[in-house]
């Protein structure tokens, strides 16, 4: 019999409405219960409903996905994050969330949040996090409001991530308009375990008891996962008891007692409380393990005087756990997180009537089958339409645009541009050496990292233009993985697996829901041309505020495997004299990869034209082409072509690595290159400079190789242009025998240097 | 090197304890133990690790509390016998704040968490850290932190100076001490100071960190090396 509480208010349409449950849904919701629900029912209904929770909107969708291989140990939506094979009994659990909402209202607490969520969907694994990265997306740097918004997130993921000494290694930082008052905070986690550790969500065995470890729980959060599914207003700004706050010296403690409590056989089960805390924890681990649970919240442990059972239920307080301890185990456990100074109660048990059962102090305030509130969640096919800008943007021309023949202008535009600019200013401030991995410190195309405890390397890389998004969604998001992978591929590795955090406006709206299908259909294509499974990720809708939706950002974080050390490749030239070729997939594109560029946006203040064409094979035939030349030692540096095309990718070789050896620093290379030949191809200059033709690689090598890399081209059908020579201090771009960019390549890098300390310093 | 053993001091928050663990482990053949920060009684060590991290999250103060634990005795008596302790990072705000390194260390300059690599010059070679440097020797070693920038009263500062207890100083590639070169506003650019006996170092760059060829500079191994050699002398 479920007692209603003295404070509880009635249950009216409005009180529904209120709670984001839609009539449909709570006729659904009746016939589940068979009954009237409790608030405090109603309370655990809305965030399980929440879009956030229940992916009601786009599980449907992201059922395309491919999520298996030989590879794959967990599979996306099994758990709490996928578990990918590296050899030798050796695994990796990663993942990317977003934390968008929160950090857009209050951006050092919700981006710090956002990376404390992600490693506990981690470690709750069993694997050790090792790894963070994160993916940003703000306004032009040019307002206040946003220099406050990146300070506070880059400052958040800091603190968290320096305190919990996992290095923050990598990721990737765009400005642009679209995101002015939606930033994307999406933090990126990587853990390492033995196979034999992996940890599983659920709850079995009946009697065993429930414990409650962590932090103390208190309001903040409430209704978190809802707030996230909802579009921003100014109404936002007062739900700000939504956002919660992060204490990593806790997490730590959390990590590292948890990480102790693996290592032993006393528990079936663990999970960790996210989004919708602990009623989400306790639905998830009962349905997948197929049993009910029953807790009374007045035994968790709280840090605020007089809280209900509704509130306790939907606290998103941080640094929480629910660990499902073998009868008998009790004392055993208890010790372990004692000896962390952490709180471990026993707050419910594992019963088998496939119930979700809250009591407070004795009395049953909720009731739920445990299955059907997790899986048997509303599941929706909104209706799509394109939008009609599509078409608009589309029949866009080369030949509208005037030919703007100051080129080295141009150059130095883009490497300011701070989009393309150095982001040192930011991963200076995390700790991107602790745990003594960091083969390749941030700043080359991907992440390098040497897993000590498997002697394994692994290679990352995160990827959006959402530009290329908006302007074509499928071929955008085809480009996401074709560019993540390029940069696994010029570190010298081999793409396994990758997570996705899919951003976008409110699906409700049928031109962001096609925006939506269509960059999923490009997702799966281009997942299968790279056998790469999708092993989880998280979806974040509703990004959107009065003024509009921001571009369609489905983002990609690729993990590869480097097989071998002597394979890790850097996009720096290393040697006088070496030759610069182009690896070249030679991808039939009528803009020459203008569309949707940097230099379109920002030199002509264009946001029109097609998305650069991405034909799969022709990407995988040059990806293929330069992993096996990396393989067969004979590339010395390798950089894949992106935003602002070939003019800065040149330049960004020349410039100096962020080495390990401060020593170094004043080495700079130059080099000669000679675009004659590729002119008289391309009727344009400006886009056989500037434009982001997709598949294209800039590698140097040493001259008596030059037959080797010419086989292997032809090998696999693609063509590798010589355009050049390293050395000298200047970079020289000659066609026709007339030099078009002649500047020194310390200027050159100044300039890119110093674009963003000029901008918040 | 039998029966030596070196321990690495475990705080609730210690983050930097695997890398000292590692390190110490791999180059210098011996035992290597953690010390729990709540064991009052671990036996005996050779040489004792504080390492970097964010003991008790640094609330407070950074090392404030961790000063406070049961093992900060352990680790004075140690030192009062002649044995060795360095405090790396967190470690050696630790030292500061227990009173056996003078001193404090604040916000650096910017305000701003630091991780990059930096150059720092060994002012003094006659210490079981410092035997196999040379003299003004430039050394390659990262630094991360939030609270780096030494200070101290005047007067102890040139103590330090007058006594030659200043470990090493950022400088650039060459070896020139300039405020250019100092990354976080450190007093006269001190990156590490000695107690009296110069048994005890305290430093903020970290030399675990720079001891493995695939990840760039192996200057750290002089330091770790030397503390190897000491304590089997």
């Amino acid at each position: 019999m479920i007692e209603k509480l003295p404070n509880d208010p009635p249950i009216t349409p409005e009180l529904i409405d209120e709670h984001g449950i839609t009539p449909d849904e709570y006729k659904h919701l009746l016939e589940i219960l068979g009954r009237e629900p409790s608030y405090t029912e109603l309370g655990i209904f809305s965030v399980m409903w929440s879009e956030h929770c229940s992916y009601k909107n786009s599980r449907k969708q992201l059922k395309k996905f491919p999520t298996t291989g030989e590879k794959v140990l967990v599979k996306a939506g099994d758990e709490n994050a996928g578990v990918i094979d590296i050899g030798d009994g050796w695994a990796v659990s990663f993942k990317v969330e977003s934390h968008n909402h929160p950090s857009a209202l209050e951006p050092f607490q919700g981006a710090a949040t956002g990376v404390g969520g992600i490693l506990r969907d981690i470690f709750t694994m069993g694997a050790r996090p090792v790894i963070n990265m994160n993916c940003l997306r703000f306004g032009r740097p040019d307002s206040h409001a946003v220099r406050h918004l990146v300070d506070g997130v880059v400052g958040g993921i800091a603190h968290y991530g320096n305190c919990m000494g996992i290095p923050t290694i990598g990721g990737d930082i765009y400005f642009d308009e679209t995101y002015e008052t939606n930033c994307l905070v999406n933090a990126f986690s990587l853990g390492v375990m033995r196979h034999e550790e992996l940890q599983k969500g659920c709850a079995t065995g009946l009697g065993n008891p429930v414990f409650y470890v962590g932090a103390a729980t208190g309001r903040d959060g409430i209704h978190g996962a809802t707030f996230a599914s909802e579009e921003l207003t100014e109404e936002s700004e007062a739900k700000k008891s939504s956002v919660q706050v992060g204490d990593p010296f806790m997490e730590k403690l959390l990590l590292e007692a948890c990480l102790e409590l693996f290592q032993t056989d006393h528990i079936v089960g663990i999970q960790d409380m996210g989004a919708a805390g602990l009623t989400c924890s306790t639905c998830e681990t009962a349905s997948r393990g197929g049993s009910g649970v029953e807790i009374d919240v007045a035994l968790v442990p709280q840090r605020e005087t007089g809280m209900t059972p509704y509130e306790i239920l939907l606290s998103e307080s941080q640094e929480r756990m629910l660990v499902i301890v073998k009868k008998g185990r009790e004392d055993a456990v208890q010790k372990i997180f004692e000896k962390w100074d952490l709180h471990a109660e026993e707050v419910g048990i594992v019963n088998e009537d496939g119930l979700m059962r809250v009591k407070f102090n004795g009395k049953i305030v909720a009731e739920i089958p445990a299955a059907k509130i997790a899986d048997d969640a509303p599941i929706y096919d909104p209706p799509t339409k394109k939008p009609a800008y599509i078409d608009e943007v589309q029949k866009w021309k080369l030949d509208e645009l005037p030919e703007n023949k100051n080129y080295e202008e141009i150059l130095a535009k883009l490497l300011a541009e701070p989009t393309i600019a150095s982001k040192e200013i930011v991963y200076k401030r995390y700790d991107h050496m602790v745990r003594t991995g960091t083969v390749v410190l941030p700043g080359s195309d991907s992440a390098v990292f040497w897993l000590r405890e498997a002697d394994k390397y692994l290679a990352l890389s995160g990827d959006c233009n959402g530009r290329y998004c908006y302007l074509n969604p499928k071929e955008g998001a085809k480009i996401a993985v074709a560019e993540s992978a390029r940069n696994i591929v010029c570190s010298g590795g081999e793409p396994l697996a990758l997570t996705d955090c899919l951003n976008y406006g409110n699906p409700n709206k049928p031109e962001i829901y096609w925006q939506f299908v269509e960059s999923i259909d490009g997702l799966c294509e281009a997942c299968d041309a790279f056998s790469t499974p999708v092993t989880g990720g998280n979806v974040s809708l509703y990004n959107e505020n009065p003024s509009g939706a921001i571009d369609p950002t489905p983002l990609i974080v690729m993990v590869g495997q480097i097989a071998n050390q002597r394979d890790i490749t850097t996009q720096w030239f290393k040697n006088e004299d070496d030759l610069v070729y182009i690896i070249d997939g030679l991808q039939e594109d009528e803009l020459m990869g203008v569309g949707g560029s940097e230099y379109l946006r920002r030199i002509h203040n264009l946001k029109t034209g097609n998305a650069p064409v991405m034909d799969l094979k022709r990407e995988k035939a040059a990806q293929d082409c330069c992993l096996k030349a990396i393989r067969e030692g004979i590339i010395n540096s390798a950089h894949d072509c992106s935003e602002g095309g070939l003019a800065v990718t040149i330049a960004e070789a020349c410039f100096t690595s962020p080495s390990n050896m401060v020593t170094q620093t004043d080495k700079h290379i130059g080099a000669k290159i000679d675009l004659t030949e590729l002119f008289a191809k391309y009727k344009r200059r400006d886009a056989a400079l500037f434009g982001e033709q997709q598949s294209r690689i800039v590698v140097t090598i040493n001259h008596t190789d030059e037959w080797k890399l010419k086989m292997i081209a032809s090998n696999h059908k693609v063509s590798a242009w010589k355009i050049g020579k390293v050395g000298g201090d200047k970079l020289e771009i000659i066609a026709g025998g007339n030099k078009i960019i002649d500047a020194k390549v310390n200027d050159l890098e100044k300039i890119w240097k110093s674009a963003l300390p000029n901008l918040f310093e | 090197m039998k029966n030596k053993k070196i321990g690495v001091v475990v705080f609730p928050g210690s983050n930097c304890d695997y890398d000292c663990y590692t390190a110490a482990k791999n180059i210098i053949n011996c035992d290597v133990d953690y010390i729990w920060h709540k064991d009052a009684n671990p036996g005996e060590f050779d040489a004792i690790i504080i390492p970097g991290g964010f003991s008790y999250g640094d609330y407070l103060r950074c090392g404030a509390v961790a000063r406070l634990s049961p093992v900060m005795n352990v680790v004075s008596e140690h030192a009062e016998k002649g044995k060795l302790v360095i405090g790396i990072c967190n470690g050696f705000q630790i030292l500061c704040e227990s009173g056996l390194l003078p001193g404090a260390l604040y916000m650096n300059k910017k305000l701003d968490f630091i991780c990059e690599y930096t150059n720092i010059k060994v002012e003094q070679t006659d210490s079981p850290f410092t035997s196999l440097c040379k003299k003004d020797q430039v050394l390659n070693i990262p630094i991360a932190h939030g609270e780096g920038q030494y200070t101290a009263r005047k007067d102890v500062l040139d103590m330090l100076e007058n006594d030659g207890r200043i470990a090493f100083r950022y400088c650039s590639p060459d070896g020139e001490v300039t405020d250019e070169t100092n990354p976080n506003g450190s007093r006269k650019n001190i990156a590490g100071i000695f107690n009296e006996k110069r048994n005890v170092l305290g430093m903020m760059p970290h030399p675990e960190r720079a001891v493995d060829k695939k990840l760039g500079s192996t200057d750290g191994r002089f330091l770790i090396k030397a503390i190897g050699e000491w304590i089997c002398k």
